[in-house]
């Protein structure tokens, strides 16, 4: 054996480690307990394999892989910018980096698709067969366009994302892209390649830009599962395995998480994804009643009498974040004797769970936290809902009208409960762009103040009618 | 190269995996796991390394480093933000004893 043949056999043992990692570290990703180490070996097996493909191909030329310099570059750049972003975003914006680190991964996929596809046009447009070029595999060209084509829409379609402070990482994907299709262009005999990725990309912008909000945390499930998927077959391009298995394994399991959600929402996925989510509804029906606004001393003093106290958070909640206010608002109230309960819609928010893990950083034991199929019959026996930042998953219209963009989604029984406060900075709607009639009800009452503010007044208002410590 | 039909088997084995792996979770960890997988196929990075690696072109050469400088963001923000995520959960359950901050 050479030196080279020893190099690759070492790098094909990472490899394997690596595959390893990964898919224990899913595995323990699953469980509660062991979650914490499952991203940490996944992290470890990541590392390795990294390092030894620096050694790609070495021996043959060098030590290292070529143009190792560059990669080496790119990787410092981007790790730097992607660490430090990481870091230093707020818990609320989460779904939205999740959404845009996915879509980096897709373009990364679709940037591999591009590359190998060049290098079959550059074999096929051969004027004659020069020995020791490599002879191109039909399926494999098929994989490189079907690979090229998901993780190039998942690039595009995650950055419809839009969040402020973000523009200049959506700015930088975005001269990528430009920067990448002109690379295409030069090469003359590459303009069906060219066309493939304009229509790939805008497809992915197309495609997302119809979606409504509430529909989001499907979407970003859907797209990690066509980056994975992308990944995999741009594995089976490059003949390496462990881009193979961790793409498909992510594929798989983002497929069946993405079903889940949209079990959840009553919707199906291609629902969620060719019917026009908020745009249409023109014919919605009639909301009579008004709002009827509330003071913070009120709204405490309602609060003072219940005994039973359910509370409906929602995005607005993560962006105010209020998580912490209103766990302290909870504490106060369970100090008087009330049964407080947290109610968690499964699409709360912009991705599943999104909710639980806020109140999670703020501390709320998991058993005040009841899914929605377990609190739904407990709201006609609830003295106060309290709902903070949540508007589509408690709007009854879902239920009543069958024009509305949100008729049979599953939602929070909210308009049962005796009396209802919802916290709201203003009057707009929610994602879905339509008006919620539980805000109409005769027993609802708007307490219009940012969820800390509206949290903090409360607390006061509790003190001040009963002196403070309870009793 | 891998052979089509041992290529086939290996796809199906692994979106059994997947499926298996994710098949019985709780809804709380369902945002870390969307997390943690989007940090999995961060592994794009390595094929990405590959195809600069082999690019001799220019062109090859641009589009190898926008797509390992892409695979090297997904990787790296994954993961971190899966770590912080998770560290939360975990502080969740034992209040104050989060002081272990270690680096990964």
């Amino acid at each position: 054996m050479n030196s080279a043949q020893i190099v690759s056999l070492l790098i094909q043992a990472s490899y394997f480690v690596a595959a390893v990692l990964l898919i224990m570290g899913i595995k323990r990703m699953s469980s509660p307990v062991t979650a914490r180490s499952g991203i940490q070996w996944a992290g470890v097996g990541v590392l390795v394999a990294v390092i030894a493909t620096f050694f790609h191909h070495g021996g043959e030329h060098g030590l290292l892989i070529e143009n190792a310099a560059l990669i080496f570059i790119a990787i410092a750049i981007s790790t730097v910018i992607a660490w430090y972003s990481g870091k230093r975003v707020a818990m609320t914006a989460m779904p939205q980096m999740v959404a845009l680190y996915n879509g980096m991964g897709g373009g990364s996929a679709a940037a591999i698709g591009a590359s190998a596809l060049l290098g079959f046009a550059a074999i096929a447009n051969a004027p004659r067969f020069v020995p020791g070029m490599p002879a191109v595999n039909s399926s494999q060209i098929v994989l490189a366009v079907i690979g090229a084509l998901i993780g190039s829409i998942s690039f595009t379609g995650s950055k419809t994302f839009r969040f402020t402070g973000q523009q200049a990482v959506n700015g930088l994907c975005f001269l990528a892209a430009v920067a990448l299709g002109a690379m295409v262009v030069l090469h003359p005999q590459t303009q069906t390649i060219v066309l493939f990725f304009a229509a790939a990309l805008l497809f992915g912008i197309l495609m997302t830009l119809p979606i409504g909000g509430a529909d989001m945390p499907v979407v970003i499930s859907l797209y990690n599962a066509f980056t994975g998927l992308a990944v995999g077959f741009e594995g089976y391009v490059q003949g390496n395995i462990a881009l193979i298995i961790a793409g498909i394994v992510v594929g798989a399991a983002g497929t069946l998480l993405t079903r889940l959600m949209a079990k959840a929402m009553n919707r199906s996925i291609s629902n969620v994804l060719f019917s026009n989510f908020g745009a249409g509804g023109g014919a919605a029906q009639e909301i009579s009643g008004s709002l009827k606004p509330i003071e913070a001393d009120d709204a405490a003093s309602l609060l003072y009498m219940a005994e039973k106290i359910i509370i409906v958070p929602g995005y607005g909640m993560a962006v105010a974040q209020a998580q912490h206010k209103i766990w302290e608002l909870s504490q106060n109230l369970i100090k008087r004797d009330k049964d407080v309960k947290f109610a968690i819609h499964p699409v709360a928010g912009r991705m599943p769970g999104h909710m639980n893990v806020l109140l999670a950083e703020a501390g709320v034991p998991y058993d005040l936290i009841a899914d929605m199929d377990d609190i739904n019959p407990e709201f006609p026996n609830c003295d106060v809902a309290i709902v903070i930042g949540a508007n589509d998953v408690v709007n009854p219209v879902a239920k009543t009208d069958k024009s509305s963009p949100i008729y049979g989604m599953p939602i929070l029984d909210v308009a049962k409960a005796k009396q209802i406060i919802v916290i709201k900075r203003g009057k707009g709607t929610g994602f879905a762009g339509i008006e919620n009639a539980l805000f109409y009800q005769d027993n609802c009452r708007m307490l219009y103040a940012d969820g800390q503010e509206a949290a903090t007044k409360l607390i006061a208002g509790l003190k001040a009618v009963d002196g403070g410590g309870g009793h | 190269m891998i052979d089509g039909f041992l290529a086939l088997y290996l796809f199906m084995l692994a979106a059994f995996t997947g499926h298996e792996i994710i098949s019985r979770v709780p809804v709380i960890l369902h945002t870390p796991l969307m997390s943690g997988s989007n940090f999995v196929h961060g592994i794009v990075l390595i094929g990405a390394m590959v195809a600069l690696g082999e690019a001799t072109t220019p062109t090859e050469q641009i589009i190898g480093f926008i797509g390992v400088f892409l695979g090297a963001g997904n990787a790296a923000g994954g993961y971190v933000v899966t770590e912080r995520m998770l560290e939360m959960f975990k502080s969740s359950k034992k209040p104050g004893s989060s002081q272990d901050g270690a680096k990964p």
